[in-house]
């Protein structure tokens, strides 16, 4: 059969299809056990970090046993049993009708457009078994793509202990920068909520004066990637209104874990 | 018919892929602002040129020619999924600091610039030796960037603090420069000058 | 409106896929020595972005993401992990049937653009830019029309730079050792170099 006739052409290509598909996705099926728990691990890790208990070298499970995920009913505004919080994907949950609402234009300045009913909290409490810090999920958009992090809160439910995101497509070098370390830790010990109650935190254009009285409620904006920096402070300010997890936390606060 | 030996380690100096001929430059100066990215990447690479080669060279008499690029492209397609795969199961913090160049390896003028120079004409064997050599040719010069960047950029290597850096207490000033990546553009050409210093054969012409 | 017009002159200038992404490297320094052929290449290069980057936005959206099969009732299946395979293939069909199209209707552009026509298609750029349109979540259609055509213009923009400048600095002495690709890799870190400027540009 000559090298170019169209019965070889076809037969080549479409044995060279089959090997090829049945080469990638056996890759592809056979690896995603491992690559799933890469990203559990993953977020684990995440999860330590912004809650400062991070220590590299040792195995990220043994220092998840102090973290306990609860799930929280964001209508009842109270712990809630309705999932298994370790296995609750409130992504899914935040597209499905049933378990989300959608947020009116105006009152949704992360722009995300809906919001499960459930989210998973994770509380680390000390020996005692005292609450130590609250580690809040958030996400918002950021300019290029939606921004997710992780908030963690001290035990008076305004001071931050660590804020960190683990997924996001911003630019890198110019708002991927929110991953720079010198960036991040700014954030310890910023206060969420001023004396009245109101929400003072703001992410600045520019360079927070330290020796202002407010600036505890105030970090650095990041250079050249403003709508970045604005999408950090949206986010913020959605989650830690009434929409968000605000009336839980004033609850929590008065009826104690 | 090319010799074993020369075939293994002419394109590690005498025909540098990325020195003489500027190709693969791409990632050459995307990822190499910290060494373990480099590493990576070089590895990702060797495995899928060889394979490619390897692959392209065992089936070279059946291809016909009017979909010959395509065949290439789906062979070097298919191996860089699987790389991709195994480093997002094995070396997930890496991949995502790879994130697309992992993929643009398909696109990588060496890759297919060999398979068709080469592997097009010559058998497996051989074929096989010279996927290692394009490859190492092209690693010695991503390592060197890569070195110059993370050493003189932030004062490490490997993540390993070598000259401490003002910010952590230490005298270094790191050299800003370093960690944008139009320094890689700097190095490469300075690096392709001692070469050619070097070697003065591969010297251009004036036209 | 400001949102498209955002996107362009990102596209164009901060994030420049030639000189802040460094894509398309290969052909970038081979062909920019005149500035004809510059702009030929790179009117090319447009093209075939504006056509590919939207189309996979759309293969990806309704056939490969996690539920993306939904309108077929597989709601369930995510065939991401194929991807670069079905990027790269319809970049290379576009490519094959766009020289198809030039050659029937516009026999003057098809000479015109020649054997660059084919070389696109392995241009690191061109899949670069797809892969980096779908990095960024919430791209729609028009989105990545535009996103493709700014990266294009971009590119163009910045090879005839190149191509101007090499054909002025070819009468100055510059040592042996640096001539011709040595020297137009010191450049173009220069001119990258400039281009970061333009990053304060949008608020």
């Amino acid at each position: 059969m000559s090298r170019d006739s169209t019965t070889k052409i076809l037969s080549v290509a479409f044995l060279l299809c089959l090997v090829c598909s049945v080469l990638v996705s056996a890759a592809a099926v056979g690896l995603s056990g491992i690559q799933e728990r890469n990203k559990i691990q993953e977020r684990r890790k995440n999860i330590l970090q912004a809650a400062g208990l991070y220590q590299p070298g040792q195995p990220i499970d043994e220092q998840f046993r102090k973290i306990e995920a609860r799930l929280v009913d964001l209508q009842e505004d109270a712990f809630s049993q309705a999932f298994d919080p370790t296995t609750f994907d409130s992504r899914s949950a935040a597209r499905d009708p049933q378990t989300s609402h959608r947020i009116p234009g105006d009152e949704d300045p992360a722009d995300i457009k809906t919001r499960s009913r459930y989210k998973v909290v994770y509380l680390v409490k000390d020996d005692t078994g005292s609450l130590q810090q609250l580690i809040l999920p958030v996400h918002g958009k950021g300019l290029w793509s939606t921004m997710y992090g992780f908030l963690a809160l001290d035990d008076d439910f305004t001071t931050i202990n660590g804020f960190a995101f683990y997924e996001h497509g911003e630019t890198p070098g110019l708002g991927g920068e929110i991953d720079n370390p010198a960036w991040k830790g700014q954030w310890p010990g910023k206060k969420i909520y001023g004396p009245g109650g109101e929400i003072r935190i703001d992410v600045l254009k520019g360079t927070v004066d330290r020796d202002a009285p407010d600036a505890v409620y105030r970090v650095d904006g990041l250079a050249g990637a403003t709508l970045t920096a604005r999408g950090v402070e949206n986010l913020l300010h959605y989650w830690m209104g009434q929409d968000g997890y605000r009336p839980f936390l004033e609850k929590l606060q008065a009826q104690g874990v | 018919m090319a010799k074993p030996k020369d075939v293994l380690l002419d394109p590690i100096f005498n025909r540098n892929p990325i020195g003489l001929q500027i190709l693969g430059i791409c990632s050459a100066l995307a990822v190499t602002s910290k060494m373990s990215t480099v590493v990576a990447m070089c590895l990702a690479v060797i495995f899928v040129i060889t394979g490619s080669n390897v692959a392209v060279s065992l089936i070279r008499r059946q291809i016909p020619a009017n979909i010959r690029i395509i065949v290439e492209i789906t062979i070097i397609a298919t191996l860089v999924i699987i790389v991709d795969q195994f480093l997002q199961a094995f070396a997930f913090s890496i991949s995502k600091q790879l994130s697309i160049f992992v993929g643009l390896i398909i696109t990588n003028c060496i890759v297919l610039g060999r398979a068709e120079a080469f592997a097009m004409k010559n058998p497996p064997g051989l074929s096989f030796l010279d996927g290692i050599g394009n490859g190492l040719g092209y690693s010695l010069v991503l390592l060197l960037v890569g070195f110059c960047r993370e050493l003189f950029g932030s004062g490490k290597l490997l993540g390993y603090t070598i000259l401490p850096t003002t910010n952590e207490g230490g005298w270094y000033l790191p050299n800003g420069l370093m960690l944008l990546p139009p320094s890689a553009f700097f190095i490469i050409g300075l690096l392709i000058w001692a070469l050619r210093t070097w070697k003065t054969d591969q010297i251009e012409e004036e036209n | 409106m400001e949102h498209y017009l955002d996107i362009l002159i990102r596209s164009i200038f901060i994030e420049n896929m030639a000189l802040a992404f460094f894509l398309g490297m290969c052909t970038f320094l081979a062909v920019s020595k005149k500035v004809d052929t510059a702009i030929g290449l790179g009117v090319a290069v447009i093209v075939v972005q504006t056509i590919t980057v939207p189309a996979n936005n759309l293969i990806y959206r309704y056939f490969l993401k996690e539920g993306g099969l939904s309108w077929l009732g597989l709601g369930d299946v995510d065939l991401t992990f194929i991807g670069l395979i079905c990027y790269i293939g319809v970049i290379a069909a576009m490519v094959q049937i766009l020289e198809m199209v030039l050659d029937r209707y516009v026999p003057a552009l098809y000479t015109a653009l020649g054997i660059f026509l084919p070389l696109i298609t392995v241009n690191c750029a061109i899949l670069g830019v797809s892969l980096f349109m779908l990095n960024k979540q919430g791209f729609g259609f028009l989105e990545s029309l535009i996103f493709g055509f700014g990266s294009g213009i971009g590119w163009l923009v910045a090879i005839v730079l190149m191509a101007g400048i090499r054909e002025q600095i070819k009468e100055d002495k510059i040592p042996a050792g640096l001539r011709g690709s040595g020297i137009t890799l010191i450049v173009t870190g220069i001119i990258a170099l400039a281009f970061i400027a333009f990053s304060g540009m949008i608020k």
